[in-house]
């Protein structure tokens, strides 16, 4: 039988763990991007948009992102395209990522002073505008601290990816679980790196919101 | 031909009839103060007259756009009816003179040289030339407010509406902003002006408005109503503030 020494765990995990980072920076940056474009649709002030992306972030942040990734995974199975865990484990990250980041980002919108969309309105600016050049400057600032902190939430939430077979830390410590039956050893690893790749993000999001709070 | 005209607006919030049914013609280099207690209707009507708000009933017509229309172009409207605000609402991250750019370059697509000559005329005609680059937050509230109506003037309005944009300032701060505007007065530019400032009100105004209870009580040529106030509601809110 194989035998694994620490090091072949330790080496086997941070080889998933690569996974783990480029899921989350592909659910980070195409989160962001729909988010973005939700963003635009859920202040526009046009009822049907609004309503589309209530409903949108209403269920995304309303069902566990397990579901989601099921849904993914095998709903679109049934209509007779095959899925690759990557592919599904991508779309519902994305899809998930963005829902909370378009809440988060709203608020960050709402608490423009609305005397700032008053000015820029009787400038004659267009509300694509007013967004590109008054609010979202501003916004933008306040958006910086909480946009990282949930960053983490998006790391974490990869981790469900290995229930639809993707591999990534967490499926990487089942694997080798399986394997050694050292459970205490591998979980905790996985879980070191976990906080390593997480605690300097929070930490990070605490002082960018420390210092923006002294410019105040 | 008046240059603002309005007819017979009605406005409510809710159950709250702010506007009963106001009626009121501007004319080309006139200075329109809009005089009244608070709540009497006279902010809502001017911020009716560039679309801040909508109507349920009646016209205006600002230079020879109907405002209320489903169908109204409120951006044409606005390149050319500037307004000024209480609170100043200058861009905080922009710098004045960026502050002042930004309508004529992203709107009148004119060329950052261009834009940036344009805020320095504008600035230097509310004096301050030698703040152009100084963020909001570095000016005093007179100045700030000075640079809000730079940044109106940049887009070359036809009329100025300026919703008490002294209210706000520390008493020794006023003058350096009425002086702006009696200049502009005199320069011909139409103005709209909701204020507190009787002085001011009598001595640039050529018309003078008194708002009580959402409707136009009075109205007439500054001196002679404040000389002779016709309404007893007139006559005893200029007793309360005069």
């Amino acid at each position: 039988m194989l035998q694994f020494s620490f090091w072949d765990i330790l080496s086997n995990l941070l080889v998933a763990t690569q996974w783990t980072i480029v899921l989350s920076l592909i659910a980070f940056f195409c989160g962001g991007i729909v988010g973005l474009v939700l963003l635009f649709m859920r202040t526009s002030r046009i009822a049907p948009l609004e309503w589309f992306t209530k409903i949108y972030i209403e269920f995304f942040q309303g069902t566990p992102l397990l579901m989601q990734l099921f849904l993914f995974f095998f709903g679109i199975a049934l209509f007779g395209v095959e899925v690759s865990p990557w592919a599904a484990a991508t779309l519902a990250l994305t899809f998930w990522t963005s829902a909370f980041l378009t809440e988060i980002w709203r608020g960050c919108v709402e608490s423009i002073p609305k005397g700032q969309w008053e000015a820029s309105s009787s400038l004659a600016l267009s509300y694509i505008e007013q967004m590109r050049y008054v609010i979202l400057p501003q916004a933008s600032r306040i958006a910086v601290a909480p946009t990282v902190g949930f960053s983490v939430q998006v790391i974490k939430g990869t981790a469900l990816a290995s229930i639809i077979g993707f591999v990534e830390l967490t499926k990487a410590g089942t694997m080798l679980n399986n394997a050694t039956f050292r459970p205490f050893l591998v979980y905790s690893l996985v879980a070191l790196i976990y906080f390593c790749l997480c605690f300097p993000l929070s930490w990070w999001a605490k002082k960018i919101e420390g210092r923006l709070n002294v410019a105040r | 031909m008046s240059l603002v005209s309005i007819r017979d607006v009605r406005k409510s919030f809710g159950q709250n009839e702010v506007l009963k049914g106001v009626s009121l013609d501007i004319a080309k280099g006139d200075v329109v103060a809009i005089i009244g207690r608070s709540g009497s209707g006279k902010s809502t009507l001017l911020r009716c007259i560039n679309g801040l708000e909508t109507y349920q009933s009646g016209s205006i017509v600002a230079d020879g756009i109907e405002v209320g229309g489903a169908t109204t172009n409120l951006r044409e409207l606005r390149r050319h009816v500037g307004m000024v605000f209480q609170q100043f609402n200058l861009f905080p991250h922009l710098t004045a003179a960026e502050n002042v750019m930004l309508a004529p370059t992203v709107v009148n697509k004119v060329s950052k040289a261009e834009a940036r000559a344009i805020a320095a005329e504008v600035l230097a005609k509310v004096g301050l030339s030698e703040k152009m680059d100084a963020y909001p937050s570095e000016l005093s509230g007179g100045q700030q407010q000075r640079v809000a109506i730079a940044r109106s003037l940049a887009m070359r309005p036809k009329v100025l509406l300026c919703d008490e944009i002294t209210s706000a300032l520390d008493p020794e701060l006023v003058n350096e902003v009425l002086r702006v505007v009696e200049q502009l007065a005199r320069e011909g530019m139409t103005l709209i002006l909701v204020t507190h400032e009787m002085r001011f009100a009598r001595d640039v105004g050529t018309k003078l408005v008194f708002m009580h209870h959402g409707k136009v009580h009075e109205e007439g040529v500054p001196k002679e109503v404040f000389a002779a106030p016709r309404t007893p509601e007139l006559q005893q809110f200029v007793g309360q503030v005069g």
